[in-house]
């Protein structure tokens, strides 16, 4: 079997590590940084952290360079879903792509470019150390499932799933992903603008009143746009919200959208919040929080690069 | 009766452009909260530059006590201050005019909390740079507009206020009811200022945008919106259309940067750029409590208070 993950930054380098494990899986990486993929060619993808490893991964920045696969991981930040999926789609042209990116939405950019695709939500974190080296800080499962529109078969994404659950990424293969992937976008779409816009952790947006109230009627609006798709939330993402508050899970963490504008980056907001306001309007709800949000974040982007 | 004497409360910009251009016209005293202030001003005067250029000597006081009789005060405060300045002049002054020039709502009540007295509501456009105790540059000479509290002076006695200042060489304009023109400033200034706080960006085109769904503008004109149902709810037949007002302010802020000038920095972002408490309690803040008791939701302009007060948490 062979698997190209498309976009091997800190997620993606987590699953081509761990799936180059496998004797019966070759492994492709698509990355447009050019000392990471010298360094992953040269040295392998080292793992440490969460995981202690070395990956035999082949890595290009060139798409022209891949071989064709039989599936494909895009886990390249959501902005970047349409040119990366527009470079590389021939390399997939038999095979199924899957998502394991923020947010919602990104499914429907593969899709315009590839038959088989499968929704997932994935929940491991870590980061780059260095070209090559990339440091696994949280360790978790994932969801996949056909993607309804233009769903793989469901035989495709039990493959998948086995071989990443094989390599120790532990993958659900779901007939519905979507509760999966709504409930962590409900939750994503409350901790990162708000932190974003006051410079909290996600712990400080729990414990004050202002912002843990903003927070919930944030969720509840999510919520309405899930309930009108038919879409059943696997948990609920209030009850992950004060989870992850507490001291001893992520209450010192500071949200990515808000380490993306303290950088002066893009933010993945049209994925997040912009996501829920625009499913929400295709199926008659209205998110007015979510799309203030938006609209703040969308100006805070435009102030940093002002 | 001629006012021949004014008490200014607070030398910040506003107060020291009062108690400037007033000193040139009638006696004037300011009460400061430091007495090293005080002897500055009393011994070297109070200079203006920038739109006019002229130095005033004017007396001052750190000690209500030493406060001499006057004919006018102005409480020239920030609104956090009002109480503390009101508190300072309880028992003096006694049915002498007051007159509050604070950003959003409120202010009238918390000094009619220390004492009844006259009251004249107004709300000021004019802005400056302070540069010294002693150096105040006059930057936007626009009107000061003024009205009636509430029924607790003759409209006869603010039009004596509106000509002192007009004859002081400032500003002003006066209104039966004022109303209406503080609702319009509000509902602005609540939008523009906690906009602009948390997107760090100056009063600039994203304000008026609304060609994409997500654009900036479409939340201005919604918070706006939400600000016109509570002043129709509360009985209030606003001035000038605060969306109007906004689009103008754009229009006018795009032809400066065309011509080089900066781009104007709400004051809720500088103080949030300066990492100073901000004055969204009276402006979003009195929005919300007024929505409140006019049974009016304002959910957007919760969401932004909820935000503005944790911005100023995570300093």
């Amino acid at each position: 079997m062979r698997i190209c993950v498309v976009g091997c930054g800190a997620v993606g380098s987590l699953f081509a590590g761990h799936l180059a494990q496998l004797d019966d899986v070759e492994v492709w990486a698509y990355d447009l940084s050019a000392p990471h993929v010298a360094a992953i060619n040269r040295e392998g993808l080292r793992l440490s952290g969460a995981a202690d490893l070395v990956g035999r991964v082949r890595a290009t920045a060139d798409p022209s360079e891949l071989p064709r696969c039989d599936y494909g991981l895009v886990a390249t930040k959501s902005m970047h879903t349409a040119s990366a999926i527009a470079a590389t789609a021939a390399a997939f042209r038999d095979g199924a792509v899957c998502s394991v990116q923020n947010g919602a939405g990104n499914e429907e950019v593969i899709a315009e470019h590839v038959e088989q695709v499968i929704r997932g939500t994935t929940f491991p974190a870590g980061h780059l150390v260095e070209p090559g080296h990339v440091a696994m800080d949280t360790r978790g499962d994932t969801q996949i499932g056909p993607f309804e529109p233009r769903p793989a078969p469901m035989e495709k994404v039990r493959e998948v799933a086995d071989a990443c659950t094989r390599a120790g990424m532990p993958t659900h293969a779901l007939e519905d992903a979507r509760g999966a992937q709504w409930r962590k976008l409900i939750f994503n779409a409350a901790s990162n603008p708000i932190a974003a816009l006051t410079g909290f952790t996600h712990g400080r947006i729990a414990e004050l009143g202002p912002t843990r109230e903003l927070a919930e009627a944030v969720m509840a609006e999510g919520k309405a746009v899930a309930d009108v798709q038919g879409i059943v939330l696997d948990s609920d993402p209030v009850e992950l919200f004060h989870f992850a508050a507490r001291k001893e899970v992520s209450y010192d963490h500071k949200p990515s959208m808000l380490q993306d504008v303290e950088a002066g980056r893009p933010t993945e907001i049209d994925f997040l919040n912009g996501a829920i306001v625009a499913f929400g309007e295709r199926n008659g709800v209205d998110a007015p929080l979510n799309r203030a949000l938006t609209a703040l974040v969308k100006g805070l982007e435009g102030s940093a690069s002002a | 009766m001629a006012i021949e004497r004014v008490c200014v409360v607070g030398g910040g910009v506003i107060g020291s452009l009062y108690a400037a251009h007033l000193a040139r016209r009638v006696g004037v005293c300011v009460l400061t909260r430091r007495e090293d202030h005080a002897a500055a001003l009393r011994a070297g005067g109070l200079r203006v530059s920038g739109k006019h250029d002229f130095t005033a000597a004017l007396d001052a006081t750190s000690d209500p006590g030493e406060l001499g009789p006057a004919d006018l005060v102005i409480v020239a405060t920030k609104a956090p201050d009002v109480d503390e300045a009101a508190r300072r002049l309880a028992g003096r002054f006694g049915g002498v005019p007051l007159m509050t020039i604070q950003n959003g709502l409120g202010a009238e009540e918390i000094v009619r909390g220390h004492g009844e007295r006259p009251l004249i509501s107004a709300v000021t456009f004019m802005s400056g740079v302070r540069h010294a105790d002693t150096h105040v540059e006059y930057e936007l000479d626009t009107e000061t507009w003024l009205g009636p509290y509430a029924g607790t002076i003759p409209y006869e006695q603010v039009e004596e206020v509106r000509d002192l200042l007009v004859e002081s060489g400032l500003q002003a304009r006066s209104f039966a009811d004022l109303r209406p023109a503080q609702w319009s400033k509000l509902i602005f200034n609540a939008t523009v200022n906690t906009v602009a706080a948390l997107t760090d960006l100056p009063h600039v085109a994203q304000f008026g945008a609304r060609e994409r769904p997500t654009d900036l503008g479409h939340l201005v004109h919604d918070l706006m919106d939400e600000g016109k149902r509570v002043a129709a709810a509360a009985g209030v037949e606003l001035h000038e259309d605060p969306w109007e007002m906004n689009v103008l302010a754009v229009r006018k802020g795009e032809t400066e940067a065309a011509a080089g000038k900066y781009a104007h920095v709400p004051s809720m972002l500088e103080d949030v750029r300066s990492r100073r408490r901000t004055e969204v309690d009276y402006i979003t803040g009195a929005l919300v409590r007024e929505a409140e008791r006019a049974g009016v939701p304002v959910p957007l302009h919760t969401a932004m208070y909820r935000l503005v007060k944790a911005r100023e948490e995570a300093y």
